[in-house]
């Protein structure tokens, strides 16, 4: 049994006739790296809206929150996304879902929309857990000097629970940058779709999907790296987490 | 638009039946492989023979560094390969989606529960350990016996918890045209020309049996005062 190895593979010209394919493995990076982006920072806008609206005292709010968490939880990645990508234009009123699926790149809008949807309700989460584990002295103590609630959220609770959750923020995003391989089942050309592809085309199933994982670690080590650097940054002082403060 | 209930009323029994019984049999035999297999990574990782620690550590940290779809497409061409070598035959062993996707699902849940199980088996403390080595019981005497069943105990709802998630996962398997839940689905709604009403519903059902799978979890948690 034996399996002919060509790394030169990656030189070749693909089919299109335009990019070798170790271009089209970094176009495909470069589609996977925006979509995580995209998606990231509509997931942190909307969980921490949805992870504060947890921690409030309005109980509609809070089980309003706690629903839109279960809904995103509950429901596979991938169900989400032909849900966004096939339901949706169909409920919109006709000329919006038209409009929708003529999008030049609807599969890429569907799949941020999708991932920031499906990643907020993981942050909303996180985030009420830092907010409660600021305890209760913290809202009192800003609510004493006389801050309102949305200014005691903004100055004091936020910027301290933001930093407290920031390991497990780190660990979504890169689930967000492995999650949005799924969208390659809506036609996105993200990173594991441009391997598959090389695959199909070359025949060298190995290099192919070689290559995309090394990809997949550097950009892990890479994240993994700079949030330790954030984190050290931002670490809150007399906190276990600052050296020397032990 | 018009949301036609009778496709739905024509295609439930066999999408269940055949669709759901395959993701449930899948999602069941992966996850009890996964726990074994996650669990010797575990002792692995936690050995005092340091090749064996790191080569498990980076097994582990590797598996979770890939997204699930691109581990799915590698074992799905890289099984026929391994099979073809272990039995020495000369072309590509045909292995069933079922298979590979059962090995897949083992191998890749198998560094998430690796790294549940090393929390549990962390969170023993020491005096057990001491306390079995002091009966005299063997290595494998004391994990077997006395540390395994109490780190297991303390994980069950984490445990469990990933089981809900590899449950979603195992909708992947949709990218090997495999007729599980999903495809199942799928098929029906492209034959039918019905996508709105079939994916509707795929999503109502895992809904429904991931809502009532988690409130088992928390009201387990409840039960033991683990929050």
């Amino acid at each position: 049994m034996d399996y002919h190895w060509n790394w030169a593979v990656f030189g070749e010209q693909s089919p299109d006739g335009v990019n070798t394919y170790w271009q089209m493995l970094v176009s495909g990076l470069g589609w996977t790296l925006a979509a995580a982006l995209a998606g990231w920072l509509m997931a942190l806008v909307l969980g921490a809206l949805a992870g504060v609206a947890r921690t409030l005292p309005q109980r509609p709010l809070r089980m309003a929150a706690g629903a839109y968490v279960e809904l995103f939880r509950n429901v596979p990645l991938l169900v989400q996304m032909f849900l966004w990508f096939f339901v949706v234009p169909e409920l919109l009123p006709r000329a919006a879902g038209d409009w929708l699926k003529a999008l030049p790149q609807a599969p890429f809008v569907t799949a941020v929309v999708c991932l920031g949807f499906f990643t907020s309700a993981r942050v909303a989460v996180q985030v009420a857990a830092g907010i409660e584990a600021l305890a209760g002295g913290q809202l009192q103590a800003a609510l004493a000097l006389g801050l309102d609630r949305p200014q005691a959220y903004r100055h004091v609770l936020l910027p301290l629970a933001l930093r407290i959750v920031l390991p497990p923020l780190t660990s979504e995003f890169l689930n967000i940058i492995k999650n949005s391989s799924v969208a390659l089942t809506i036609g996105l050309m993200e990173l594991t779709a441009s391997a598959r592809a090389i695959q199909e085309f070359s025949f060298q199933v190995f290099e192919a999907y070689t290559a995309a994982t090394m990809l997949y670690v550097l950009v892990n080590l890479a994240v993994t790296a700079g949030m330790q650097a954030v984190e050290r940054r931002l670490a809150l002082p007399g906190t276990l987490g600052t050296p020397g403060a032990r | 638009m018009d949301f036609d209930f009778d496709v739905i009323a024509r295609s439930w029994r066999t999408v269940l039946l055949t669709g759901m019984a395959f993701t449930l049999q899948l999602t069941v035999l992966a996850m009890a492989g996964g726990v074994v297999l996650g669990t010797l990574l575990a002792l692995a990782r936690l050995s005092g023979w340091r090749p064996l620690a790191l080569l498990a550590a980076a097994y582990v940290n590797l598996v979770r560094a890939v997204p699930l779809v691109l581990v799915i497409f590698w074992f799905y061409f890289l099984v026929p390969y391994l099979a073809a070598w272990a039995i020495g035959a000369e072309e590509p062993v045909r292995v069933g989606a079922f298979w590979s996707a059962l090995i897949t699902f083992t191998l890749f849940q198998a560094a998430y529960y690796c790294e549940i199980m090393r929390g549990g088996i962390q969170s023993i403390p020491r005096g057990q350990l001491h306390a079995a080595q002091a009966l005299g019981l063997r290595y494998w005497q004391c994990m077997g016996h006395v540390v395994l069943p109490q780190a297991l105990r303390n994980m069950l709802p984490v445990l469990l918890t990933q089981t809900i998630v590899l449950f979603q996962d195992v909708s992947l398997v949709y990218v090997l045209s495999v007729p599980d839940f999903v495809g199942a689905a799928a098929r029906v709604a492209q034959r039918d020309g019905r996508l709105v009403e079939m994916y509707s519903f795929v999503a109502v059902v895992y809904f429904a049996m991931c809502c009532a799978l988690s409130m088992l979890v928390r009201r387990l948690r409840r039960a033991r005062g683990q929050g």
